[in-house]
Formats: structure tokens, C-alpha cells, sequence
């Protein structure tokens, strides 16, 4: 028997392949005859199509077509929702009609030999408009905002929830903080963009796509085209970052097979960078107020969560802003409101720790808040409130290690030697500010499948639709099987990102382990038992796996602390993150090597949010005004200083079978509060609006 | 991108002849050609002048000269701009990134055109890239835009470090064309936009940049760049200031500062300068210099907190440079 794999630092399984390029993208599937698409894009952020002259667009050389609405097919669109798109609402429908509904629609797309010609000839496509004014502000919001469909009573998770009289008891709190808190629109801008290379074979459609949810895109391909399941077959191997914006197939997948079927080749279609702020979803705008009340030795005794985000006016995404406010931390009186405002925008997504963390911007910042106005160290209050039962739901935490993230954390850091005074701590000139958040996400576990074959050499091949947009699932996989196996992980060959495959649920929501990793056990142990009861090889076992009823008995979530240190110009305003360092209690962690390196991807992402990212949009007519990486800033390597992720020993029998909770985003969630809290603690000023530009501190 | 012709010139006559026959000069193409793909700018014919032998860097004894082919990385890593114009250096390292630094030249970092979203973007209204449509930015999206020097047509910010710098230094550039050699100071490179904001510098037709020379003097030693934005690299200047001062004895002899990042062109501030001259190198007297140099600053309905922060960008500057001594 050989030595378990899960918990050793196992070396990227995909490392050579990466590095060497062999790796193949979406975008570098070339297929034999293959032409080149180009989106065109509205121009006005409202209103109607009236006139589309592709003559000297036509006349070019290399072009095979323009596609619009004015000659394209009309598409099946039958029903489809899948996990990831928006329970209320229709998606967009690609060149089915003359309406403009937000600033970048795809109204057009040039077909040609090569990317040269199509690019060229997409500039010369002239689009008449009858445009109107649209609406893409945010303020307001409290007022024009709408209660979520599928949020409406009766419904499993609810716009409005309340225990005890939170409004009540806030009036009669002996210490209380009240505030409202904004967070810009951002966009996930991964490395790799958007890509689908599209090929029709009679009715079959094959697609190489950027994907996060293989499994979903090929049934939404075929729903928009009217076709059965089983034609189409869309194929991912690999991701370069993602972030969400590849969970959900938007426009310009349906595009390429379009123009696909349209030219009778296999077309390519790469959005722009600046195409990638259009369509493809993005971190809604939320505007929220947290209030607090508290006895005067630190007892949450009321918390009111208000939040609103906006969404498009086809579809209502809804996200978790709010919900975890009455988990977190032991309160009474609890009163949470969650409303949508619909906009002229397209529909946004799910976006790195979607909900949790706006959400917990807002509530963590108010603690801070609240552990000012009490005099009381932050890291005190939280733990003051810690709880071992979630007060929403009544149930017991399958494991909580609040209390611990801080205190390794708080060790880690140094927390101990922190001047609570803000401003009272330097470096020279620098203002040096320490602030602390708490993180949390919830466990999440959803159906999955995968297959195992053991072959006659004595090696497996594993084989599940998932994905690996960076986290490392090819990795961990191959450990789960090779465990489950009784085989070293260099007999495992894990294949991932093809819909033909076993189903698996989006790569998203911190999912993945759990889920598939549950499959991809399962699958093993049932491949081995029937190999003990017979020789021939190969020999194959599937197994599908799903939450059982521990979600009945217990509320399950990760939860982690996360401690920052910024230093602060006070004359130029510029912040800067010199260490930040993290403890996660997340279950098991099957390969601390690339745990650790997601820990800190993720929290890169955070100090992205705090501090520097956000879409900004021209009021006039929704243009994203900044739809390039020069202006749209990210953190890079000189920004980022020593980063540390820690994690707890946590042992949970209940999650799932390999007692993983996920990593992909609790390392973001508390990142944003814990540095605006920091920028308090050096300067005095507190910053409730994000990023946290220099304009906000000069 | 539109079909375009190419030809590498073997010398700088068939480089001019090229030019005046309609081509476009090409050295790293970090402009020009991210450009050329949105179809912003659309030359028909590129003159690659990059075999022309204009990259030697050179220090004589009353000057600095750097060829316009010279490399940002190569010239800010060269022992001689390090040792005679180290802020030379220190504007080169703060621009771009290392792979953009790696390939762009000087001659072309003093041409690059303007970061604003709105030029860069053809289907916005935009004076620079099509006279007469209209200055989007103006009732739009402003806050990385100019506070001097601004006109009802054009508000973009020059966005070359590199320029600033050479104002404060008072450099020349030595450029070569059909009607012979010129040398001027880099500051009458530059148009103020006024109703022609696509007249952007004062180059005649077929003229070349040659080189940079950059005199030697006093003020070299105590000089500093100070560049301020949100993240630490790869972002153009929010505000940013070169200054170099002669301190004797703790009385300023002579100063020099151009702000970047806030006018449309390299802003010199003679008027900051003239009221250093004589003073004590104090703390009273740069906040009196920083004071005289925001004032007449126009700001747009979203960069109102640049008046301010020039304000602390000058001042700092001056601590730095002062405090060299």
C-alpha cells in the first residue's frame, strides 16, 4: 500500500505542461478551415438598431459575412437555466432583434479569413441608432429598488429576514454605529480571454470554449440552438484565471457557432480586453447600511444589514450580500434586506467570493467601527460574539474555527504589540495602520459524477466534465483517486473539461473539492471493489455523489481571520499593503502547496478590491470608460508585499466525505475590510466606499 | 488594423524621404502600434527607423547626449545617465512596465500620444483624433485629466515621465530633417492644445528625432522625481514632479520643476522657481512655491483633488531633492 497523497505538497501535475506551452486554451484550438469572427458592439447604452450597412465591410478582402439581426436565423432559445444563471429573467438573445439594452451589446459580427481582415472590417460596418438615455447610476438606489423575484416569501432564501426586533433594539443599544457602505463595479479580467472556436459537423456542434461549467455550456448551446443534448460536445483543458466570468456561456459563445454555421467553417472568436467589459458579467455595484447595536462590554445586541446591488433590466442576478450577516456572530435581533436595481447595464455574475464578500465589507467594517466607539480591541469583540450555533438557521456548525484563525493569526502577526490609537503608529513619515477582519463562505456541495478505469498496466484514468481555471484541481484529483486507489499519484491520469464527461457542477462557489472530489472518491472505491472481485482489466466504475442529510443537522462554513498592515502616505494619499497574513479554517486541506498558493492568489484579488479596482462608467451613455489593464488596476508583483496563509487544524466529519470545505474564496472575503480597517488605524479616517483611492485619503 | 506598407531605412535620408512621402516613423511601436489596432491612428506607410545608428549614449563635459533610439531600459540603466542626470534615471524606471521600457525608445516616449480613454476609443467624440467632433472627456469621465494648460477642446494629460524630467532639466532635442539639424529646448516640443489639439508637437514634415542632450550643471546633483498613483507600477503619474535645485549654504541658488501628470504638455513652473531663488531651503519656502504652482489650475468636474495633490507632490519633491544635502 502506498502512502497516502492527500496532504502532501504534490508539484502541479499540469506544471510541465504549462510552462512548456503545451497546455492548449480555449483560443488556441485551430481547427482545419477555420475563419475568424469579430464582435461589433453598440455604441449607445439604450435604444433601437436602425440601420446596419456592412457594403464596404463586404467588399473587403477575406470577409464572408456580416451577421445580425437583420439576417440571422431565428434561434430556438429554448428554456434553459442552468445553476449559475439567474432564477428570474431571460438571458440576452443574440441577433434576435433590434434592441440596445446596455452600452457594448454585440449587435454584429464579421466573419473573414483571417483576424486581420475581421478585425478591420468590423471597423467599417456602419450602425445607425435611435438612441436613448440610459440609466446606469446607482444613486438612488434605496429608492427605485426592487424586491428579487426569486427572493419573494415563500421562497428558500429570502429578501427580508428578521429575528427578534433588530430596529428596536439598535435605538436602545447603549453603544450603536450606523453607516452606509459602496463598493464600485468590478471586472473579474482574467489572463485568458474570453475564446470559443466553433465547429459543425451535419447537426453537431463541437465548441472549444473558455469554460468554467462545460457540462452547462453544451446544454445552453443546444437549447439556443433547438438541438438534443447529445450534440453537442464543448471541450476546456485548461483556464488562465477566471474568477466567475467563464461560469455562465454568455453572447459571444452563441456568436460563434453562429457565424460557424453561418460561413459553413470552424470559426474563431477571442473577445477584446476591452470587449470583456461588456458581456461577460461583473461584480455588481451594491450599496449598504450596517448598523450595530452593542452593550457597553462588546455584546452584539442588534445588527440591521441593508444592502442593494444592481443588476440588468433582463435578468436579476442575485448574490449573498446579506446572508451572512445573521450567521456570523451571536445577536439577538437581526433584520437583513436584500433589493436589486435594475439598470441599462448588462446582467452581472458571480465574481470572487460573490455576495460574501461585499457583504462582509460592510459588516466587518461596522465592527471595526463598533470596536472603536467601545474602546475595545477588534480582535476581542469579534471573539466576544463568537457563537457554536448559527443563530439563522438554529443549527449547530459542522466546525468553526473563529477563535482559533484569530488567535494563530493574531500570533502570526504580531497583533499583540498594535497601538490601538489610529495614527499613532509610524515609519518615518508613513502613517502604519493594522486592521483585522473576520472571513467566512459557506461550505458548498453539489451533485457530481466521475468514472474510473483501471487499466491492465496497473494505472488508472480518472475522467469528471470539471475544471481548473488555477486552483489545481487536475492536482488534487489525482490525489484523491490515487488514495482512493491505493496507487501513487504518478499512476493517476485525471482528465477534466469535456462535456461527454461525467457531470460535474460549475467551478465556482469553492465547490469543486468537495463535490467533485466526493465523485472522484466515490468512482474509486467503487472501480477498486470491483477489481477485487475480478481480474480482467481494464475495469471501469462510476459513482455519482451528492450532499446527504448533514445539511439538515448542521451550518456548514469555512471561516478564517485575516490581519493587514498598510502604510499610508499622509501628504500623497497612497496606501500601500506591506503584509498581510491569513488563517483559514477550511476542512481538510488536500495539498497545502497549492492551498497555500491559492490562499494568496485570492488575497492578491482582495487587496485588487480594497484598494485599486473598479469599472468606471460614463453616465451618458454606460460606456465602461477604462476597458483596458492599463486603466483598469489590478494589483502587480511591486505592490504586493509579504503574504502569509496559515491554516487551522480542522477536522469535519460531517462536510462530505473528504471533510474539505473549499479555499477558492474565504482567502478574498475578509481582505477588503481588513485593509480599510488598517487605513483607519493609520490615518483616523474612515473609508466606506471602495476602492480606496488616493483621492479619498489626499 | 488597416493594410499598411512597411520599410526598414537603411539611412536617415530614405527615412525623410519615406516620411515625406506620407509614411509614419516606427522605433518600438509601444505606441504606435497599440494604436494602429484600434484603428485610433492608421498609417498607411511605417518607416522602420530602428537600423538607424542614433541609440549611443554620451557624456561629454557639458553635456549628456542619448540617441532617440536609445532603449528606456537601456538608458536608465547606462553608468553615465546614473551618474551626471540621475533623475533622468529614476523618471525612466517609474514609466511603464520592464517589457514596455525594454522596447520603447526615447525619441518615441517624448512623441507617445495621450492616455485618454476617449481618444483611445473610435467611436467617442474626440478633437485629437478627429478635429472638430468634440471633447468627450470634458463632460465625461475626467479624473486622471490635465488641471494646466487646458482648453475648451482638449483637457488630456501628456503622459510621458521621461518629459518632465528633461523640462526640468532644460534638455534639448536635436532633431534632423530636409531642411538641416535643429536643436530646441524639449519644452517647444510640445503644442498647448488651444482649438488644434491634434497638432500635437512641433516637428516639421520628414524631421527626425536624433537625440536628447541634456546639459551639465549644478542643479544635476539635487534633482528627484517623484511620481504619485494608486498602484506602484505600471500606471501613468496621477501627479508627478522633477526638481532640481542648487543649495548653498542653505539658500536655494537656483531651482528648476516641471509637473507631470497635470498639464497637456511637461509643465515647467518658473513662477515656483523665481520664488525659490534666494530663500532659505525650507519648509515655508516650498509650501510658497507649491502655493504659486496650482494656481490658474483649471479643474474638471472629476480631478479637483489633483489641485491639491500637486499641491503635496511639489512640496515632497522638494523635501527630497532639498534633502540630498
Amino acid at each position: 500500500m502506498s502512502t497516502p497523497s492527500i496532504g502532501t505538497p504534490l508539484p502541479r501535475v499540469d506544471g510541465r505542461a504549462k510552462v512548456t506551452g503545451a497546455a492548449r486554451y480555449a483560443a488556441e484550438f485551430t481547427q482545419p478551415g477555420q475563419a475568424h469572427a469579430v464582435l461589433v458592439t453598440s455604441t449607445v447604452g439604450r435604444g433601437r438598431v436602425t440601420a446596419i450597412d456592412s457594403r464596404d465591410a463586404a467588399r473587403l478582402p477575406g470577409v464572408l459575412a456580416v451577421v445580425s439581426h437583420l439576417n440571422a436565423p431565428r434561434l430556438a432559445y429554448r428554456a434553459h437555466k442552468g445553476s449559475i444563471d439567474p432564477a428570474a429573467g431571460e438571458r440576452l438573445h443574440v441577433f434576435q432583434d433590434a434592441e440596445v439594452r446596455f452600452f457594448g451589446q454585440p449587435v454584429a459580427v464579421v466573419v473573414a479569413d483571417t483576424l486581420q481582415q475581421a478585425q478591420h472590417a468590423a471597423t467599417a460596418v456602419r450602425i445607425g441608432y435611435e438612441a436613448r438615455p440610459p440609466a446606469v447610476r446607482l444613486d438612488g438606489a434605496d429608492r427605485a429598488a426592487v424586491v428579487p423575484e426569486a427572493m419573494r416569501p415563500g421562497a428558500r432564501t429570502q429578501a427580508d429576514t428578521a429575528r427578534g426586533d433588530a430596529d428596536r433594539a439598535l435605538a436602545a443599544a447603549a453603544v450603536r454605529v450606523d453607516a452606509t457602505y459602496d463598493i464600485a463595479r468590478e471586472h473579474h479580467n482574467p489572463m485568458e480571454p474570453h475564446a470559443t472556436v466553433a465547429a459543425w459537423h451535419g447537426d453537431r456542434l463541437t465548441v472549444w470554449s473558455k469554460s468554467q461549467f462545460v457540462v452547462n455550456e453544451a446544454a445552453e448551446l443546444a437549447a439556443v440552438f433547438g438541438l438534443p443534448a447529445e450534440h453537442v460536445r464543448v471541450i476546456c483543458p485548461y483556464i488562465g484565471g477566471a474568477f466567475g466570468t467563464s461560469l455562465r456561456t454568455w453572447p459571444h459563445v452563441t456568436v460563434a457557432a453562429l457565424a460557424a454555421r453561418h460561413v459553413r467553417r470552424p470559426v474563431k472568436l477571442v473577445l477584446t480586453r476591452q470587449q470583456m467589459f461588456y458581456a461577460t458579467g461583473h461584480r455588481p455595484r451594491t450599496h449598504q447600511r450596517l448598523a450595530l447595536g452593542a452593550t457597553r462590554e462588546g455584546q452584539l445586541t442588534a445588527l440591521v444589514h441593508e444592502g442593494t446591488g444592481e443588476t440588468s433590466r433582463y435578468e436579476q442576478f442575485i448574490e449573498a450580500l446579506t446572508s451572512v450577516s445573521p450567521m456570523m456572530y451571536a445577536c439577538r435581533n437581526v433584520r437583513t434586506r436584500y433589493r436589486l436595481l435594475p439598470l441599462d447595464s448588462s446582467t452581472p455574475t458571480y465574481m470572487r467570493a460573490p455576495g460574501e464578500s461585499s457583504g462582509l465589507f460592510a459588516l466587518e467594517s461596522a465592527l471595526d467601527e463598533l470596536a472603536v466607539a467601545l474602546q475595545m480591541d477588534p480582535v476581542a469583540l469579534r471573539l466576544r460574539n463568537d457563537t457554536a450555533r448559527d443563530q439563522h438557521t438554529g443549527l449547530p456548525f459542522s466546525s468553526r474555527s473563529l477563535r482559533a484563525c484569530h488567535e494563530l493569526g493574531a500570533a502570526r502577526f504580531g497583533w499583540a504589540r498594535r497601538n490601538a490609537r489610529p495614527g499613532s503608529m509610524r515609519d518615518g513619515r508613513l502613517l502604519v495602520g493594522w486592521g483585522v477582519a473576520s472571513a467566512t463562505y459557506p461550505m458548498i456541495r453539489a451533485q457530481a459524477s466521475a468514472r474510473a478505469r483501471l487499466l491492465a498496466d496497473g494505472t488508472a484514468e480518472v475522467e469528471a466534465a470539471a475544471s481548473d481555471m488555477g486552483p489545481g484541481t487536475y492536482t488534487a484529483m489525482t490525489q484523491v483517486a490515487a488514495d482512493a486507489l491505493e496507487l501513487s499519484p504518478s499512476q493517476v491520469r485525471f482528465r477534466l473539461g469535456q462535456s461527454d464527461f461525467p457531470p460535474t457542477p460549475p467551478h465556482g462557489g469553492s465547490m469543486t473539492m468537495a463535490s467533485v472530489g466526493s465523485a472522484v472518491h466515490a468512482a474509486c472505491l467503487a472501480v477498486r471493489e470491483k477489481a477485487g472481485r475480478s481480474a480482467s482489466r481494464p475495469v471501469e466504475g462510476e459513482a455519482t455523489s451528492a450532499a446527504g442529510p448533514e445539511g439538515q443537522r448542521f451550518s456548514m462554513h469555512a471561516f478564517g481571520a485575516v490581519f493587514v498592515e498598510v502604510v499610508v502616505d499622509p501628504d500623497l494619499g497612497m496606501v500601500r499593503v506591506r503584509r498581510a497574513v491569513g488563517a483559514y479554517g477550511a476542512g481538510r486541506i488536500v495539498n497545502p502547496r497549492l492551498a497555500r498558493s491559492q490562499c494568496i492568489g485570492g488575497m492578491v484579488g482582495g487587496i485588487g478590491m480594497a484598494l485599486m479596482e473598479q469599472t468606471v462608467l460614463d453616465a451618458r451613455d454606460g460606456r465602461p470608460v477604462n476597458a483596458s489593464m492599463a486603466d483598469y488596476l489590478v494589483p502587480v508583483n511591486l505592490d504586493i508585499g509579504s503574504i502569509e496563509a496559515h491554516f487551522v487544524d480542522e477536522r469535519d466529519p460531517h462536510v462530505n466525505p473528504l471533510g474539505v470545505k473549499g479555499l477558492g474564496e474565504i482567502a478574498l472575503v475578509g481582505m477588503a475590510p481588513a485593509i480599510a480597517n488598517a487605513v483607519f488605524h493609520a490615518t483616523g479616517r474612515r473609508v466606506r466606499e471602495l476602492p480606496i483611492r488616493l483621492e479619498a485619503l489626499v | 488594423m488597416v493594410p499598411f506598407a512597411y520599410q526598414a531605412a537603411r539611412s536617415e535620408q530614405e527615412a525623410m524621404d519615406g516620411a515625406l512621402a506620407g509614411g509614419r516613423y516606427i522605433a518600438g511601436g509601444t505606441t504606435l502600434i497599440d494604436l494602429m489596432r484600434e484603428e485610433v491612428e492608421r498609417p498607411q506607410r511605417l518607416i522602420d527607423i530602428n537600423r538607424l545608428p542614433l541609440r549611443a549614449i554620451d557624456l561629454r563635459a557639458d553635456r549628456l547626449v542619448i540617441g532617440a533610439l536609445a532603449r528606456m531600459a537601456d538608458v536608465a540603466a547606462h553608468p553615465a545617465v546614473v551618474q551626471a542626470h540621475p533623475l533622468i534615471a529614476e523618471a525612466l524606471v517609474e514609466g511603464a512596465s520592464p517589457q514596455l521600457r525594454n522596447m520603447a525608445s526615447i525619441g518615441g516616449n517624448l512623441l507617445q500620444r495621450v492616455r485618454c480613454q476617449y481618444f483611445r476609443t473610435l467611436d467617442a467624440p474626440c478633437n485629437k483624433r478627429q478635429p472638430g467632433s468634440g471633447c468627450a472627456a470634458i463632460g465625461g469621465i475626467n479624473t486622471t485629466h490635465a488641471i494646466l494648460g487646458t482648453s475648451d477642446h482638449c483637457v488630456a494629460t501628456h503622459p510621458s515621465d521621461l518629459a518632465v524630467a528633461l523640462v526640468a532639466l532644460e534638455a534639448s532635442v536635436v532633431t534632423r530633417g530636409p531642411g538641416g539639424e535643429r536643436r530646441f529646448p524639449v519644452e517647444e516640443l510640445y503644442r498647448p492644445p488651444g482649438d488644434t489639439p491634434h497638432l500635437e508637437h512641433t516637428l516639421l514634415p520628414g524631421e527626425l528625432i536624433v537625440a536628447v542632450e541634456v546639459p551639465r550643471g549644478g542643479h544635476a546633483r539635487r534633482a528627484r522625481y517623484l511620481k504619485v498613483r494608486d498602484r506602484a507600477s505600471y500606471e501613468f503619474a496621477l501627479t508627478s514632479a522633477a526638481v532640481a535645485l542648487d543649495v548653498d549654504g542653505g539658500v536655494v541658488r537656483g531651482a528648476r520643476i516641471a509637473a507631470g501628470g497635470v498639464g497637456t504638455k511637461p509643465w515647467r513652473l518658473r513662477a515656483s522657481e523665481a520664488l525659490l531663488v534666494g530663500q532659505r531651503a525650507d519648509g515655508a519656502a516650498w509650501a510658497r512655491a507649491a502655493d504659486r504652482a496650482v494656481e490658474g489650475a483649471r479643474p474638471l468636474s472629476g480631478n479637483g483633488y489633483k489641485v491639491r495633490l500637486l499641491r503635496q507632490t511639489i512640496i515632497r519633491a522638494l523635501e527630497m531633492a532639498g534633502d540630498i544635502a
